[in-house]
């Protein structure tokens, strides 16, 4: 319900992080990627964010050479939605200083654990950067 | 640079330090351009920027450590890197899988390996992460993936749980193997593994391993830390959508959690909450004042300042209660009474310059105009609207559009203000926008701009290429097509580009609706209107049917209409007809359905002629083409073929009798018993012909005497038993009356295409109630049994057809009946048209005539039953607001065993139940068809709990399939069983 899945994609259409809420196989996520990357790249600036795919919409947000698609059902407030990746990024960049891809890509599983406090089932559930991080940093201390 | 990855020392070898320092520098460079632009502050001045340069200070760290040996600050190696890298750097998909397919190979080896360092193994488990997010199957590392989650290290345990959620889903083996460790660390006094091993819960448990940890996850509800009673809310969330029946006795938990101090705890429950209301809205009306409470503290910023966001208190907290008490307010006056102020609050304070305002300012217009409307409300909201539709930003545009397509339902006039904003978003290149115009287009529709629209939106259609929405948009223009058509014409020209290019997609039904509507015409019992039609859709037609690639739904309704009305008006000449009929199937002479209307049409056109006396001889190439047809491999265009030629001898008045003029939608009657035949009969029975037995009463001799003393317990060897041999309760055996005719069987529908309407020999059978007491089985609603078939009643189907024709011609009386309805002379010709025109057009037609088609829509709406396929939701009611779809998914579990073992006792108690002694009988009646005698079977009659029944009700549907359907054709089938 409510997100379906998270994706950061880079501008050249290959998949940095990718999170799904709903169980597909390999092959459909390949699939699924490679379409949705394809409509949200091509569009430009000035359009929406917000792009329909067969019965749920996608919305995508750009930063600098990264791409973050997420997947929502229709009764989605698209524009919480889009603050929410907005929120994600905030919250990477408190984390790790000025976050770029390549934090992503040589933090892939800090990445996922921050996501993984903010939705659980689909659903957001946390929105506080304190209350995010503060696992994160802890586990950081203890290793 | 090109960097192979491959062309380094294994690990463990020592590289020059001043290598390995170069190279990543390199490495930097290389992804300098792209990939350290900082995703919040991307400038060009990042090089200067100082934090480019402690970037460049933490990978030349790594460096050094690299090239003492250790693992990086990062805790990767050098390998790691490499791999990134080297896929970052991959110019093309099969490189990339080039690059992936040997990490693959290297991984497998290395990864058996004993004695593997843990930190390596975890970075080993992140590269799978890789592999499997690139698209490669990473299954043989699986196992250490969930070997990992044992570990005892906080970060290494997380990371297993991790890549376990990643790569399992709940329906995996592996699972079982998990389910151990996950109880365990549920239970750890590290606070942060048991939220580790709750978001696994979330993740990985499903139906069957539920039990093994919702008790300790209820437990979990108390504890002290805030971060594990958040989880542990979402983890019995997460079973209530796997199995719902699981947390039925834990819906008091998610009421009291709503009251947590923490309010990441509450904020939480909102998702379980929402979605048990979704299901059931009157158990929680006593919610309302809470959740109302909630609102009015987060917006009065009671929460901790740490829940800002942008300076707006909690914004997603807020839209999740806004969008609980939609659903709440919904339909009750009451409730949406003590939300009235809260809302006002919000909609006051909402800061519309930020996007995360205007979403709060959304989502309340949302809420607004889903509950019971309050009209201080309505303002603030269209004011909101207004600007978000005059905003520069797309994306509010679209908000704008969206929420003025839900105010709609409520004040229907709020649209006019916004005419040209709306028109310009139609307008639009952006894709995204013009399909968000159309929806609110379609729920604006009325006769009055029906037009309009509808050309639009077909203009529209016609340019998408992607199927599923062009199935959805075609779906649309059809119903509204339907709904609103201002003149016959018009319809059937829309229908027919409708038709023309997404004719395949759309549901059949709308052919056949079409045909009918041509075929009843519109309900005016003006046969000079309806022939009108008919003329011009013929002409129509003519003009079409020579183009290529028209959809095959199309065809079949250019030729059902050309058979059965091209001749009608005289103006085209029977032989143009049928030329242009072989034409089509020639052309299309892999369409098997095609030619099938094809040669109908051509049957009704050739005994039209016939019928009304004209000589007419059949086209050389129509003789040709039904040659072909009676050699085609098609048993139905055989049987068509063949029919053709039976009739083509037959006289005038015979043609007149089968194929009459205009009869489409004429009940075929059917006289059951035959009786015209009934004199024939009495002849023949005179002269000594053999009276007829019906079949159940034949036993094994042809006397007529024994018609009276048909003793049930004395069977034949060779007849089908039809009784019980033994009946659990001692009952008298009541004197002998016939057990009464089965259940007639249902006849398979004739597949004539040329008959929109359904033939009144099929549908459901009317089961007979038993007339006797004895003890026979009861097969009410049991379509095949044995028996022959036989004719249902045709007085009750011919009824109900009728009364469906009614409703057809009421409903579509709606639009047409409307006396000043003129098609509208505004006609909308090129796209450049003025902008006002097109407005005016759209949005006008002011309240007069709207609250006339209001009013028109109800009844319109509610009667006809719309021949689309909406995907999913919009239900045929225009004045749909899109609003959530139910979610119908989460219905009830009924265990089916509880149900069986409720029949059980039903029966235990000493009842006698029908239907259980139905499933005695069959477990009894070993019926054996081929070897004609019946199974001496047991003369117990225990019922026996579980799997017997579960064996009787198997046998049952196997006996049903076995059920031997002696056809009509071939009464000698078990003549040696009868004789």
């Amino acid at each position: 319900m409510g997100i379906r899945f998270i994706l950061m994609v880079n501008k050249q259409g290959q998949t940095r992080l990718a999170q799904y809420y709903e169980y597909l196989t390999l092959e459909e996520r390949r699939a699924l990627e490679g379409e949705i990357v394809r409509k949200c790249l091509a569009r430009n600036e000035q359009q929406c964010s917000f792009v329909e795919h067969r019965n749920y919409k996608i919305v995508y947000r750009r930063y600098a050479s990264l791409f973050f698609l997420v997947g929502v059902d229709n009764e989605e407030n698209e524009l919480a939605i889009l603050e929410f990746i907005h929120l994600l990024v905030e919250t990477m960049d408190r984390h790790f200083g000025n976050v770029c891809e390549l934090d992503i890509m040589f933090h892939l599983e800090k990445a996922h654990f921050m996501l993984e406090e903010m939705v659980m089932n689909g659903c957001i559930v946390e929105t506080s950067k304190a209350n995010i991080l503060a696992p994160i940093q802890l586990m950081d201390k203890a290793s | 640079m090109v960097v192979t990855p491959f062309n380094f020392t294994c690990e463990g070898e020592s590289t020059p330090d001043h290598l390995i320092v170069t190279e990543l520098f390199d490495l930097v460079r290389e992804f300098e351009e792209r990939e350290s632009e900082a995703l919040l502050h991307p400038t060009e001045t990042l090089k200067s920027n100082n934090s480019y340069t402690a970037k460049l200070e933490q990978l030349k760290t790594i460096g050094r450590e690299l090239a003492m040996g250790s693992q990086g600050g990062f805790g990767q190696s050098k390998e790691f890197l490499d791999l990134v890298k080297s896929i970052g750097e991959a110019r093309s998909k099969s490189e990339e899988d080039r690059i992936v397919l040997h990490e693959i190979e290297m991984l497998k080896r290395r990864i058996n390996e004993p004695d593997i360092p843990k930190r390596k193994m975890k970075e080993y488990i992140i590269r799978l992460v890789y592999i499997e997010m690139l698209g490669h199957d990473a299954s043989f590392g699986y196992i250490h993936a969930v070997k990992m989650t044992h570990d005892d290290s906080l970060l290494l345990k997380r990371t297993g749980y991790l890549a376990v959620t990643l790569f399992l889903n709940e329906d995996h083996d592996l699972i079982i193997l998990i389910v151990n460790t996950i109880q365990k660390d549920l239970k750890s006094d590290n606070y942060l593994v048991v939220c580790a091993a709750l978001n696994a819960v979330c993740k990985l448990i499903n139906e069957e391993t539920i039990p093994a940890v919702i008790q300790q996850v209820v437990e979990l509800l108390g504890h002290p830390k805030e971060g594990v009673r958040k989880k542990a809310v979402m983890a019995l969330h997460s079973f209530y959508h796997r199995s719902p029946s699981s947390v039925n006795h834990l819906i008091s938990h998610f009421r009291k959690k709503l009251c947590d101090n923490d309010p990441g705890v509450m904020g939480a429950t909102l998702c379980p909450l929402y979605d048990l209301i979704i299901i059931d809205v009157n158990l929680y009306k006593d919610l309302v004042v809470s959740f109302v409470n909630i609102l009015k503290q987060v917006a009065e910023r009671r929460l901790p300042k740490s829940y800002d966001y942008h300076q707006t208190p909690a914004p997603f907290i807020q839209i999740k209660l806004l969008k609980t008490l939609a659903i709440l307010g919904s339909g009750d006056k009451k409730s949406s009474e003590q939300m009235y102020t809260v809302i006002g609050d919000i909609m006051r304070k909402s800061d519309t310059t930020s996007n995360i305002g205007n979403a709060i300012l959304y989502e309340c217009i949302c809420c607004i105009s889903s509950i019971q409307p309050s009209p201080k409300l309505l303002e603030t909201a269209a004011d909101s609207i207004a600007k978000f539709l005059k905003s520069e930003s797309h994306n509010l545009k679209y908000m704008g559009i969206d929420a003025l397509g839900r105010l709609i339902r409520i004040s229907p006039d709020i649209a006019e203000q916004h005419q040209l904003a709306v028109i310009d978003c139609l307008e639009d290149p952006d894709d995204t926008l013009k399909r968000k115009t159309f929806e609110l287009l379609y729920k604006m529709t009325k006769s009055s701009n029906v037009e309009v629209i509808v050309d639009r939106m077909i203009d529209y259609m016609i340019s998408i290429n992607d199927s599923h929405y062009k199935t959805e948009t075609a779906s649309r223009c059809v119903e509204l097509a339907e709904q609103f058509a201002p003149t016959n014409h018009w319809f059937i020209q829309t229908m027919n580009k409708v038709f023309q290019h997404a004719g395949d997609l759309v549901n059949p039904k709308v052919g056949h609706n079409l045909m009918r509507l041509i075929a009843e015409g519109f309900g005016e019992d003006d046969e000079s209107a309806d022939s009108q039609l008919r003329s011009s859709a013929v002409e129509s037609y003519l003009k079409i049917v020579d183009e290529p690639k028209l959809p095959s739904a199309f065809l079949q309704v250019i030729c059902w209409v050309l058979g059965e009305y091209g001749t009608a008006d005289g103006k085209y000449s029977a032989t143009y007809i049928s030329g242009k009929l072989c034409d089509v199937a020639e052309a299309h002479s892999s369409d098997d359905i095609v030619k099938a209307y094809a040669v109908t049409a051509l049957m009704k056109v050739y005994s039209f002629e016939k019928a009304a006396g004209r000589k007419f001889s059949l086209l050389p190439e129509c003789q040709t083409l039904l040659e072909e047809m009676c050699a085609s491999h098609s048993s139905d265009l055989q049987q068509r073929a063949y029919e053709f030629q039976a009739i083509l001898d037959l006289d005038a008045n015979a043609m007149d009798n089968i194929m009459p003029l205009d009869a489409s939608c004429e009940d075929i009657e059917i006289d059951k018993n035959l009786s015209f035949l009934d004199s024939y009969v009495h002849k023949s029975l005179e002269e000594g012909a053999e009276p007829y037995i019906p079949e159940n009463q034949r036993s094994g001799t042809l006397t007529v005497t024994n018609l009276g003393h048909h003793n049930p317990y004395d069977h034949p060897t060779h007849s089908l038993r039809f009784e019980a041999y033994e009946v659990p309760k001692p009952v008298v055996p009541p004197p002998t009356t016939f057990p009464t005719d089965l259940i007639p069987v249902s006849l398979p529908e004739p597949t004539y295409h040329h008959q929109p309407v359904q033939p009144t020999r099929s549908s459901a059978p009317v089961p007979e109630p038993p007339t006797s007491t004895e003890l026979r089985l009861r097969l009410d609603g049991v379509q095949k049994k044995w028996g022959k078939p036989a004719y249902s009643s045709s007085s009750a189907t011919s009824s109900s057809s009728t009364s469906n024709f009614d409703s057809g011609k009421t409903a579509v009386n709606g639009p047409t009946t409307q006396p000043d309805v003129r098609p509208r002379e505004t006609k909308h010709v090129e796209v450049s048209e003025e902008k006002q025109k097109l407005a005016a057009s759209l949005f006008g037609g002011t309240t007069s005539s709207t609250s006339r088609s209001e009013k028109k829509q109800q009844p319109v709406a509610a009667s006809k039953r719309p021949a689309t396929t909406a995907p999913p939701p919009p239900p045929p009611d225009l004045l749909d607001l899109g609003s959530e779809t139910t979610g119908s998914t989460y219905s009830s579990v009924v265990d089916p065993f509880k149900q069986l073992e409720s029949l059980l006792d039903m029966s235990q108690d000493g009842t006698t139940n029908g239907h259980n002694q139905n499933l005695v009988l069959n477990e009894k009646d070993g019926f054996n068809p081929a070897n004609g005698s019946p199974n001496p079977g047991t003369k117990t009659a225990t019922l026996t709990k579980g799997p017997s029944l579960k064996d009787a009700l198997d046998k049952d549907a196997l006996v049903r399939q076995m059920g031997v359907n002696p056809t009509s054709q071939n009464p000698n089938l078990f003549s040696d069983l009868m004789s």
